[in-house]
């Protein structure tokens, strides 16, 4: 008993430091506690981040590794593992000059051969990436090449001039080249590990990082733990540890771990954002993200419904939807109706005015009518189609709704159907579909990471939709000082030929402890960085 | 019985085979794969995955490779979707997790089952009866998704008695939670079989015999009874066992715990053929392994059974 009553006391002497910390920036009091503990829906697929391919992975990535750049709270760019850059007259050669402090877990230095290792391992057809195209989106010279296995690696053009600077050659000016760095398939890999590890390089122990923290525990399914680098070049900034990410598959679940008092932060199950934010309005939040959900059609040439190849008919559609409905009854997190396809939120771009956005719905469902009755359409020649969805209760809510609606409205018969997620998204490449759900997110933080997605060079266009006008406003504005003209151009182009009903942008709903601070609330892509995290005290 | 535990072993050989090659088949004719993408991948990307996965060679192929590695390296494959994981890493860390709450959840079940059953069936028709069929009806009509919320809410928001998930391998305190989502169903099906089993045995004629001789009714029962009536109860409890002990997605994905059972299902989703066949032949050695040992058991409480 004694000995029970001195540990205790030895136990809280050393929980409670004689001076309370202060957060440098702002002067507030730091909390004792600093560890923090977050919900993830999926366990991390992989933590090397030349095969890393979620959301997850990346959040955790971001942590055990640091590329040149990475973001801040608005998604502007900051150096990071670079210090500074610069860019040739002729916008295609990069020269990145590394920060030379910056040291790997395992005391080397970081060298500029460590970015072309990683970019090299990135492309090789015998790493089989699934991001080796984000090399090739970035237009770094060969790396298209390579991964076809038509060059050899060495001819990447990426080289380490010395150990602190880094040069890149890309094809064409890529205004948004350094915001495509950010990207965990850009961060640097330290050969040592995979040399001596292989494929266990990414196991607790074996992990190389230069990030701010190092891997202590991953359990798949569980939870994975991340404790303070001591060899991080800014490690005296870093506040939080130790950072746990717990997977729970279940949202009810996971909300009902955050009231109990196990996360820090938690997700908020669909349909019940507004009680919930009624009842915690200073931790629930709801902050706009950089996906769209949309209904595309099929239009290519002999498949899919041959009524939805007239544009009158798919505007019809478009129009007799109602936003508001399906955000309003069905999602109730605070959507943003979609008249167009890119988020407003995504960096310098603005939401054009196409002419739908503008009306009231009576409006659009009497244009609705009237160009369906043009498109010889009616009671004696019903409209009927198919609608393909991903098996999902939030995705059948919405279909069902909409059904409804396009049947008052218009008097059209769609047949929602929905399949296991695997086989909804071989039916869509396939073309084996009329009408399908799908949404999007973004790559990075430009809105040419949605607009690509319709261009007829697209591997991820489904509708095969197709117009010379849209692909060159997209081919021109790669070169352009300012493409969001053009990005304007292209949405109107899209509101015009009506290839997908852009429906809603996602917003991201989450549940915060009120004495975290750090965690940005303005970035679309949702990047956060676990070492810019701290507790106050309360 | 030497012999014929032999003969079941040596059938075993062949059965697994048979399994490997029907789920090799079955796991390819279902529509997508395991690089199916909401994004769809580049051709090259794919091709790619496609070479260093052997994908490219014929299906016979793949599956002469597949066993062959088992044989010889004891090599399951790699995962497609957990990159960083083998087969033999997924198992090694999500069977230890479910072999620990089946377990404990099969006794509490086959336990508190058989002697719900046998209280309601010698008290036949009685308020006891009532009671227990009563209980054994209600755990039953919970699935374990409307059971794991509900032992939540009330141990963890409402008692703040346990951590509403997590596994921290293995603690008590969070194991409790999954092994009464797992077993009370068990347990309800357990009492049914044994109650009906055991009115029939008590108005057999060896009972009648032992009451008649004016044996007590716990002797009747413990040493004449029981037995017996346990026979249609341990062939339920071998498959049981194994299904308990390969886990529940719904317990691993309610409470954190890591487990197999949501690893099992999430590779079938996700087209991780590899991660799917490990699990599938995993489970298929258990099923063939206890279905052998619910036959022993059987000669051994059944004198009648001979082999």
């Amino acid at each position: 008993m004694k000995h029970l009553l001195l540990t205790t006391i030895l136990g809280l002497s050393l929980a409670t430091p004689v001076f309370a910390e202060k957060y440098g920036a702002t002067g507030e009091e730091l909390a004792a506690d600093q560890a923090y503990s977050y919900y993830m829906l999926d366990s991390a697929k992989s933590l090397d981040p030349n095969l890393a391919s979620s959301v997850e992975d990346a959040d955790i990535i971001r942590s055990l590794i640091e590329g040149l750049y990475e973001e801040d709270a608005a998604g502007a760019i900051i150096p990071a593992g670079a210090t500074s850059y610069e860019v040739s007259a002729d916008l295609t050669t990069y020269t990145f000059h590394l920060r030379p402090e910056a040291k790997w877990s395992n005391g080397d230095p970081v060298v500029a051969g460590d970015y072309v290792y990683g970019w090299q391992r990135l492309v090789d057809p015998a790493t089989a990436s699934e991001y080796a195209w984000y090399m090739e989106l970035a237009q770094v010279v060969n790396a298209g090449e390579i991964t076809r296995g038509e060059k050899p690696l060495s001819d990447l053009g990426v080289t380490a001039i010395d150990d602190l600077t880094l040069e890149v050659k890309i094809l064409a000016p890529l205004p948004y080249f350094p915001k495509m760095l950010t990207h965990t398939a850009m961060f640097p890999i330290n050969k040592k590990a995979i040399d001596q590890f292989g494929g266990e390089w990414t196991k607790p122990g074996n992990y190389i990082g230069n990030g701010a923290y190092t891997l202590s525990e991953h359990l798949v399914g569980e939870k994975l733990v991340m404790t303070k680098s001591p060899t991080y070049w800014n490690a005296a900034s870093v506040i939080m540890s130790p950072i746990t990410a717990v997977t729970i598959n279940d949202e009810n679940a996971a909300w009902t771990r955050w009231v109990a008092g196990e996360l820090d932060r938690s997700t908020v199950p669909t349909g019940q954002f507004p009680r919930l934010k009624a009842e915690y309005p200073d931790e629930v939040s709801s902050n706009p993200s950089a996906c769209s959900y949309t209904y595309v059609i099929n239009l290519a040439e002999g498949k899919g419904n041959a009524a939805l190849q007239d544009v009158r008919v798919r505007k019809a559609l478009a129009y007799a939807l109602d936003r508001n409905i399906v955000i309003d009854n069905i999602l109730q997190a605070g959507q943003i109706p979609a008249y167009s396809w890119t988020p407003g939120a995504m960096d310098g771009f603005t939401i054009p005015a196409t002419d739908y956005a503008a009306w009231t719905q009576d409006e659009r469902n009497e244009k609705a009518r009237a160009l369906l009755a043009e498109a010889g359409y009616g009671p004696d020649k019903p409209l009927t189609f198919t609608l393909n969805y991903n098996t999902s209760e939030g995705h059948q809510k919405i279909a069902v709704a909409i059904q409804q609606m396009w049947k008052q409205t218009l008097g059209v018969a769609m047949t929602p159907q929905n399949f296991e997620w695997a086989v909804h998204t071989d039916k869509m490449h396939a073309g084996d579909y009329d009408m399908a759900r799908y949404a999007w997110c973004g790559d990075y933080n430009e809105a040419s990471t949605f607009l690509d997605l319709w261009t007829s060079y697209s591997g991820n266009n489904d509708t095969k939709y197709a117009n010379p006008a849209y692909d060159a406003l997209m081919k021109d504005a790669k070169t352009m000082a300012d493409p969001n003209p053009n990005y304007t151009k292209a949405e109107e182009v899209l509101a015009a030929d009506m290839p997908i009903i852009p429906i809603y942008h996602y917003t991201q709903v989450r549940v915060v402890r009120k004495d975290i601070k750090g965690l940005p609330t303005t970035n679309v892509l949702n990047t956060w960085y676990a070492k810019n995290l701290y507790r106050i005290a309360q | 019985m030497l012999n014929y535990i032999i003969k079941r072993l040596a059938i075993a050989v062949p059965t697994l085979l048979i399994l490997i090659v029907l789920s090799y088949i079955l796991m390819y004719a279902a529509p997508g794969g395991p690089f199916t993408r909401e994004k769809a991948l580049p051709p090259q990307v794919i091709a790619n995955l496609t070479a260093r996965y052997g994908f490219d060679e014929p299906l016979w192929k793949q599956i002469l490779i597949y066993v062959w590695n088992i044989i010889a390296h004891f090599d399951f494959g790699p995962s497609y979707i957990y990159k960083d994981r083998t087969v033999n890493d997924i198992i090694a860390q999500g069977f230890p997790v479910t072999l620990r709450y089946g377990m404990i959840a099969f006794v509490v079940s086959a336990l508190s089952g058989i002697g719900l059953g046998v209280v309601a069936a010698i008290n036949h028709n009685s308020r006891l009866d009532y009671a227990a069929v009563g209980i054994s009806i209600g755990a039953q009509v919970l699935p374990n998704f409307v059971m794991a919320p509900i032992l939540v809410l009330v141990f963890t928001l409402w008692l703040g008695w346990l951590p509403g998930g997590g596994w921290e391998g293995g603690e008590w305190r969070y194991v409790i939670m999954p092994v009464i989502a797992l077993a009370t169903s068990y347990m309800a099906y357990i009492a049914r079989i044994t109650r009906g089993s055991m009115l029939e045995v008590m108005t057999s004629n060896h009972i009648r015999t032992a009451r008649a001789k004016g044996l007590p009714m716990s002797k009747v029962v413990l040493r004449h009874a029981l037995k017996p009536a346990l026979l249609p109860v341990l062939s339920f409890l071998g498959p049981a066992f194994v299904g308990m002990i390969t886990g529940s997605v719904v317990v691993d994905m309610y409470f954190s715990t890591g487990g197999i059972g949501k690893a099992f299902v999430d590779s079938a989703q996700n087209r991780d053929y590899a991660v799917m066949m490990g699990i599938t032949l995993l489970v298929g050695i258990l099923y063939i392994a206890f279905n052998l040992l619910v036959d022993v058991l059987y000669a051994w409480i059944d004198p009648k059974i001979r082999y």
